[in-house]
């Protein structure tokens, strides 16, 4: 054996022995013990495939300044962004990720695919990671709240156009060879409709529907990558890239179950022509509270559940939640945190931002914990969520997000709502809840009405 | 050929391995499983150094995936940690 195959034979050992750590990696990320060795142990099989793949460099000056460069751009961005954005910079990389499919592709496109199947691998690869790009940059300007395109809106439907059309003409791409010669270099215009379609997939979808986007996102970036495997003959890119395609269909389906929603529906449909069908027509008093009235409520439960949505994250009032969570427990209320799966704009948003504020993971219940405990419970706090809590979802069969697993808050002896407005959420249905005998508003800024309570207790 | 049929067989068992590993994740780790599952993808960067630097173009296609990977990777594995520092039980 020459010493070529010596290092190939080593090389494909490590290969191996990193696709191991990668899956160990990933079932210890899924649990709270483990989760922080899972991600050791994954970063760990990422160094020694690198390293096993570094031995045949071709260039070193250029790749490895690449690395170096990239090194210090993601760790800069990793240590200095605010946790209050990670949402979008998961997106960011995300899209990073789908970037450099996208460019191996290119790459082995210019090289001169050999066969058929390498040239289809190549068309496939290009298409799903350059969509992950510009997909992903565009949920990265959605979330980060830079962009603001309304779905109805003219540049919107262009863009929604473009993405059928870059979808008709992969399909074109992967049919060429059997088809007469062309006059036009296809190969550029695929690339740009690509890039382009990606845009048009993202930009109509609304807010409240991005978990499952960016879950989705996620997933196609490690199918990209599994692709380039296969276009590549490379093993370890076929295993990670797969489980990682894996854990992002896993989330998606997730979240699209959390809003009762079919994935179809919620890209291509939304909410928007879902709710033409009865809208409530329930409407009635509202009943105000004052900070001062609310404490005294507060002072005298036993029981207390909060339940936080979007609205606490714009007003960035996860951190006076936290310490009003604090007080009442100082006073003897039993406090829990009622989570819902979609609340927020990723999966897990809310968890994040009260992990940020130093509240611990063992208070926070999800839907089917707390909801047949709620008549047990004193007061209900709701604090900016909307949808998630809305009782036409259980009680009225004719309003366009009945059936969607909600916190039924409405069974709480007291609910407080916390909102700005008496605007409606994102599914743009009227919330019942808001009218209810046992319910009272507490308008206002999220953050300035749960600091008048907490001043209210110290005082 | 064979090779493709080979190899498509581990994309597949991948596949369901990562379904069946991942499948009960507490709501909790939502935000952490998606940001280190995305850092993983970035594995794009083991495909990218192996790519051909014959021209110019070809170059800087390699530099830019290199690059762009290993953003992914540093930034993605360093924020997942970040995260899960954060988490705390009572």
């Amino acid at each position: 054996m020459s010493i070529f195959e010596d290092i190939t034979a080593i090389q494909n050992i490590i290969y191996i022995v990193a696709s191991i750590l990668f899956i160990s990696g990933i079932k210890m990320l899924g649990k709270e013990d483990t989760a922080v060795k899972g991600n050791f142990l994954s970063a760990f099989a990422m160094f020694i495939a690198v390293l096993a793949t570094i031995i045949f460099i071709v260039d070193p000056v250029i790749l490895l300044g690449g690395i170096l460069l990239g090194a210090i751009i993601g760790s800069t961005i990793a240590l200095k962004v605010k946790m209050t954005s990670i949402p979008e910079m998961v997106a960011l990389f995300n899209g990073f990720g789908g970037l450099a499919t996208f460019l191996i592709a290119w790459s082995e496109y210019n090289s001169i695919p050999d066969n058929y199947f390498q040239y289809l691998l190549v068309m496939v690869t290009i298409y799903i990671g350059g969509v992950t790009f510009t997909g992903s940059l565009i949920a990265y300007g959605k979330l980060s709240e830079k962009l603001k395109v309304a779905k109805t809106s003219i540049v919107a439907k262009i863009f929604t156009t473009i993405f059928y059309g870059s979808i008709l003409f992969l399909i074109f791409s992967i049919l060429l060879p059997f088809l007469p010669a062309l006059g036009f270099n296809f190969f550029t215009v695929l690339l740009a409709i690509t890039l382009l379609g990606g845009i048009g997939f993202v930009l109509p979808i609304g807010g409240g529907d991005m978990p499952v986007v960016i879950s989705l996102l996620n997933s196609f970036s490690g199918i990209a990558a599994a692709f380039a495997g296969l276009l590549l003959l490379n093993n370890v890119l076929i295993v990670a890239g797969s489980l990682v395609g894996a854990s992002g269909l896993i989330l998606t389906v997730i979240m699209a179950k959390a809003m009762n929603r079919s994935i179809n529906n919620i890209l291509f449909v939304g909410y928007a022509s879902a709710s033409k069908g009865s809208s409530s027509e329930e409407q009635g008093e509202v009943s105000p509270i004052n900070v001062a009235d609310a404490f005294l409520i507060l002072e005298s439960a036993s029981s207390v559940l909060i339940i936080p949505g979007y609205g606490m994250a714009v007003a960035q009032a996860q951190h006076v939640v936290r310490e009003l969570g604090e007080l009442l427990e100082e006073n003897g209320t039993e406090v829990k945190y009622g989570i819902h799966p979609v609340a927020g704009r990723m999966p897990g948003h809310m968890n994040v931002l009260l992990a940020e504020a130093n509240v611990p993971y063992d208070v926070l219940a999800e839907p089917d914990d707390v909801n047949p405990i709620m008549d047990s419970v004193d007061v209900a706090v709701v604090i900016g969520a909307n949808d998630v809590v809305n009782p036409s979802a259980t009680e009225e069969p004719g309003s366009p997000i009945y059936g969607m697993p909600i916190i039924e808050v409405h069974n709480a002896k007291t609910v407080f709502v916390l909102k700005r407005s008496m605007s409606s959420g994102f599914a743009g249905v009227q919330n019942p809840l808001f009218f209810k005998q046992n319910t009272r508003m507490l308008f206002g800024d999220a953050k300035e009405s749960i600091g008048g309570l907490v001043s209210e207790f110290k005082d | 050929m064979e090779i493709y049929a080979l190899l498509g067989f581990v994309l597949i068992l991948s596949i369901y391995l990562g379904l069946e590993l991942i499948s009960k994740v507490p709501s909790t780790l939502h935000t952490p499983l998606m940001s280190g599952a995305n850092a993983i993808s970035g594995i794009a960067l083991v495909g990218a150094l192996v790519l051909s630097t014959d021209s110019n173009l070809q170059s800087a296609i390699a530099f830019l995936a290199v690059l762009f990977a290993s953003i992914n990777v540093f930034g993605g594995y360093l924020v997942t940690n970040r995260m899960l520092k954060m988490f705390k039980k009572k």
